[in-house]
């Protein structure tokens, strides 16, 4: 079974809807780590010792935040600067990340067909994140097309569990060994087989 | 083998000491123990105390009203007002029903019908003294059941004076009233009924405003001179003083005691006053039960065993019968239910003084008083024994337990802090808590300030908070944090040291003054250290460097590191670090050797560059030395 290590971050977790939802779901699971930035580090130090020995402890490394300005909060951004060392997680012998997963879990405002270039975003997400990709892509890391939960503004209670429930399951198929090819073509892993139930979202 | 004073106090003193503790060793209540104890050293068994247990007792009901006093404390008066209904509904339908069915049992007994309504009426009466006891004892006077308990026996306590006033009436008219000496005279039993209930409705008054305005300033100024006995002779004073007066219009001195601790429950020296009279009220209330147990009579017992017993099972059955339909009528659960029945089954103190009362008046005989005073004291004796059974056999098979609903949505309220120590740096704790809804109770020993505060709304108490008994009433058992914010490393030393050994499950969260305070306190293995100096200088020395041209961004983060190598050599030099209580000159010294350790350190540590990532230099020397 793969190691899963979710990078929380939220700046005001308390009033958070969606990711109140897909955390309480996740956080004790078996296998996986939750770490919740924001409350270890409310001074922004990150400890950076501590916090590499964390990835190389772990497999899988999700990015989960709310998508604020077509990015991450500005804590995780920190965490990615001070982290990924030059010479640990990139550069000569900047071997440590090799072959690990990685991929985003995101929540955002406006809904899927907003993220287009007809839509009022102009770009769809897999752009946006563009600069996830390529992080990941220069330490060796696999990435994998982000699990988004979109439309949060008028999206349903319900709705947020089933979003839960999918998020939940994500973590079991990635700790079973998710292979590339399960993921090609597609742009949100929320649409891959593994994770579509009957009632479809 | 009586008679002198030093030789009776031993024999109790150690009768108490033994028998308590026996009993609280095989877990059961102290009551038990105290009453055992009386009947050990009373006449009939080790005759240690002679007939003289009655005038103990006079004196021990003292505790009953230091007791009330102190419930009265911790009651607030709109709490008072929420409960008036529940006091008169319960009190009323117990002593009213208690009253028509143990009328009936008397009559049966063969008892006319004067006598039979006078042991009515002290049957209807339940022991204050006992059931609060082990109330208090269990800690459930917050449960439905404390609750229901407390309101009964406050309405008997209000019901006796009517029952007092209503005994002459019974009197037989063709003898002389006085014959055996009356002890109850008071100033107004000669007046018309409405003077007598305008006088005692003055007297309540009198009590609500002396409280507010005669009293709490008293204290304040007695707390201003710091002499702590003073404040003992204060609280001691104000229940002595509201007993008197209660017992000039002919009230129930413990009723006026309780009115008394309403009135002063919202000042601030609530938990001072809680503190000192605790001791007392435990030891005379401990004498009253040994007193109650020495008045024993085997003699009766010995003579008419079927008659006593047979009315001791009668009356315990009608008391419990009424308390359980009384619980019933206004809906408690069935485990509360059945600690109010066993609870309040027995009959209480009051009627030492309703019967011997109705024996002045000639209403009842030598033989029939006797007999009743043996059956009361038998009842207090076996309701603990029978609240045991009860605990014991009956409520686990029942199985409810009352559970505390603690709102957990609302973080503010789910944990319990104590601040203390309210100055500068207390304050600031205090407000941005307060800011957050987290109301601390506070401790203060400055009577000034907690004067002023509390006019500012807050919530502040009065007193020394290493002392222990303080602490407990202000609530240390349930707390989950203390903060110790006092100036005084010192003081906060010895706080801390009571409370992580006595309640090691209290998070404690200490201010250092300095470095060596914070060794101190690191050696006594407390974590949770705030050194008030650190932040505050660095944020200074920053600064002076940003002025000097520094960017402040690189300024805080190397304030942040600072800190946390500060702090590992803090915690790597506690050991040695110790500068101990030697001389001034010896310790300056040392202090000094301490600061050059420091000093050496640094130079060595020099100027940290980290944050590598925001420049490119690291990568731009790789670049050029690729094969390193």
């Amino acid at each position: 079974m793969k190691n899963i290590l979710v990078l929380f971050s939220h700046p005001k977790f308390e009033k958070s809807r969606a990711n109140a939802i897909l955390v309480d779901k996740i956080k004790d699971k078996e296998g996986v780590t939750f770490h919740d930035l924001y409350e270890r580090y409310p001074d922004f130090n990150i400890d950076v010792e501590a916090e590499k020995a964390l990835m190389s402890a772990h497999d899988i490394i999700i990015f989960h935040h709310p998508f604020y300005w077509y990015s991450c909060p500005p804590l995780m951004k920190q965490w990615i600067d001070v982290v990924l060392e030059f010479g640990w997680a990139y550069g000569p012998n900047g071997t440590a990340l090799q072959s690990k997963k990685c991929l985003n879990v995101i929540t955002t405002g406006g809904s899927r067909e907003l993220y287009c270039s007809q839509g009022s975003n102009s770009y769809s997400v897999t752009e946006f994140l563009r600069p996830f990709e390529q992080t990941a892509n220069l330490c060796g890391m696999q990435y994998l097309p982000p699990f988004a939960v979109m439309g949060t503004h008028k999206i349903e209670i319900e709705e947020l569990h089933t979003y839960a429930e999918q998020y939940d399951s994500l973590l079991d198929v990635l700790q079973q060994n998710l292979k590339r090819t399960d993921v090609r073509g597609f742009s949100f892993i929320n649409d891959i087989p593994q994770l579509q139930t009957t009632d479809k979202i | 083998m009586t008679g002198s004073i030093l030789f009776e106090a031993i024999v109790f003193l150690l009768g108490a000491i033994i028998c308590v503790s026996i009993a609280k060793r095989l877990g059961l209540s102290s009551v038990l123990g105290y009453l055992l104890a009386g009947v050990l050293i009373g006449p009939y068994v080790l005759g240690f105390i002679g007939n003289e247990g009655d005038d103990i007792l006079h004196f021990a009901e003292f505790g009953v009203v230091m007791m009330l006093f102190l419930i009265g404390l911790e009651i607030e008066p709109k709490n008072f007002w929420k409960m008036r209904k529940t006091i008169v509904g319960m009190g009323g339908l117990q002593v009213a029903a208690t009253m028509l069915l143990s009328y009936f049992l008397f009559i049966l007994f063969g008892f006319d019908k004067t006598v039979a309504l006078t042991l009515a009426m002290a049957t209807a009466l339940s022991s204050t003294a006992i059931a609060l006891q082990t109330i208090k004892e269990k800690g459930l006077l917050n449960t439905n059941f404390g609750q229901s308990s407390f309101s009964i026996l406050l309405f008997q306590d209000i019901i006796v004076i009517f029952m007092l006033g209503a005994l002459p009436l019974l009197a037989n008219t063709d003898e002389p009233a006085i014959e055996h000496g009356n002890e109850h005279a008071n100033l107004l039993q000669n007046l018309p009924l409405g003077l007598q209930t305008l006088a005692i409705l003055v007297s309540v008054v009198v009590i609500v405003v002396a409280g507010k305005y005669l009293i709490v300033p008293m204290l304040r100024k007695v707390a201003k001179t710091g002499v702590r006995e003073l404040l003992i002779a204060a609280a001691l004073l104000i229940v002595f003083g509201i007993s008197f007066l209660m017992e000039l219009v002919g009230l129930s001195p413990a009723l006026g005691a309780f009115l008394g601790g309403v009135v002063l429950s919202n000042s601030e020296f609530k938990h001072e006053l809680e503190s000192t009279l605790e001791p007392f009220k435990n030891l005379l209330l401990g004498l009253f039960f040994m007193a109650v147990g020495a008045s024993i009579n085997f003699i009766v017992i010995a003579n008419s065993p079927l008659t006593v017993g047979g009315i001791l099972l009668a009356v315990i059955v009608l008391k419990a019968l009424v308390l359980f339909i009384t619980g019933s009528v206004f809906k408690l659960k069935l485990n509360q239910k059945l600690l109010l029945t066993f609870g309040l089954a027995q009959i209480g103190e009051f009627a030492f003084v309703l019967l011997s009362f109705a024996f002045q008046l000639n209403i009842l005989e030598q033989d029939q008083m006797d007999m009743m005073l043996v059956v009361t004291a038998l009842t207090m004796t076996f309701t603990p024994i029978i609240g045991m059974v009860n605990e014991r056999l009956l409520l686990p098979r029942l199985g409810t337990k009352e559970s505390i609903k603690r709102p957990m949505d609302h973080i503010a309220k789910s944990q319990k802090v104590i601040l203390v120590g309210f100055g500068h740096f207390g304050s600031t704790v205090g407000r941005f808590l307060r800011t957050h809804g987290v109301e601390a109770t506070i401790l203060d020993h400055d009577s000034n300030r907690v004067d002023f505060l509390r006019k500012m709304g807050f919530e502040v108490y009065y007193g020394d908070a290493t002392r222990t008994d303080l602490l407990e009433s202000a609530g240390i058992a349930e707390a989950n944090i203390l903060i110790c914010a006092m100036d005084n490393p010192d003081v906060i030393k010895q706080l801390a040291k009571t409370v992580k050994d006595k309640y090691p499950q209290v998070k404690i969260m200490v201010r250092a003054k300095n470095r060596y305070v914070a060794y101190e306190f690191l050696n006594m293995e407390i974590d949770h250290i705030y050194r008030e100096s650190l932040e505050t200088s660095l944020k200074l020395a920053s600064e002076v460097l940003s002025q000097m041209g520094f960017r402040k961004y690189t300024l805080q983060r190397q304030a942040q590191n600072f800190i946390k190598y500060d702090e590992d050599s803090l915690r790597r030099l506690a050991k040695e670090g110790q500068i101990g209580d030697d001389n001034y000159i010896f310790k300056a010294r040392k202090e000094l050797e301490q600061q050059e350790k420091l000093l050496e350190q640094d130079f060595k540590r020099g100027i940290v560059e980290f944050d590598s990532h925001w420049d490119s230099e690291q990568i731009r020397v790789a670049l050029e030395n690729p094969d390193t």
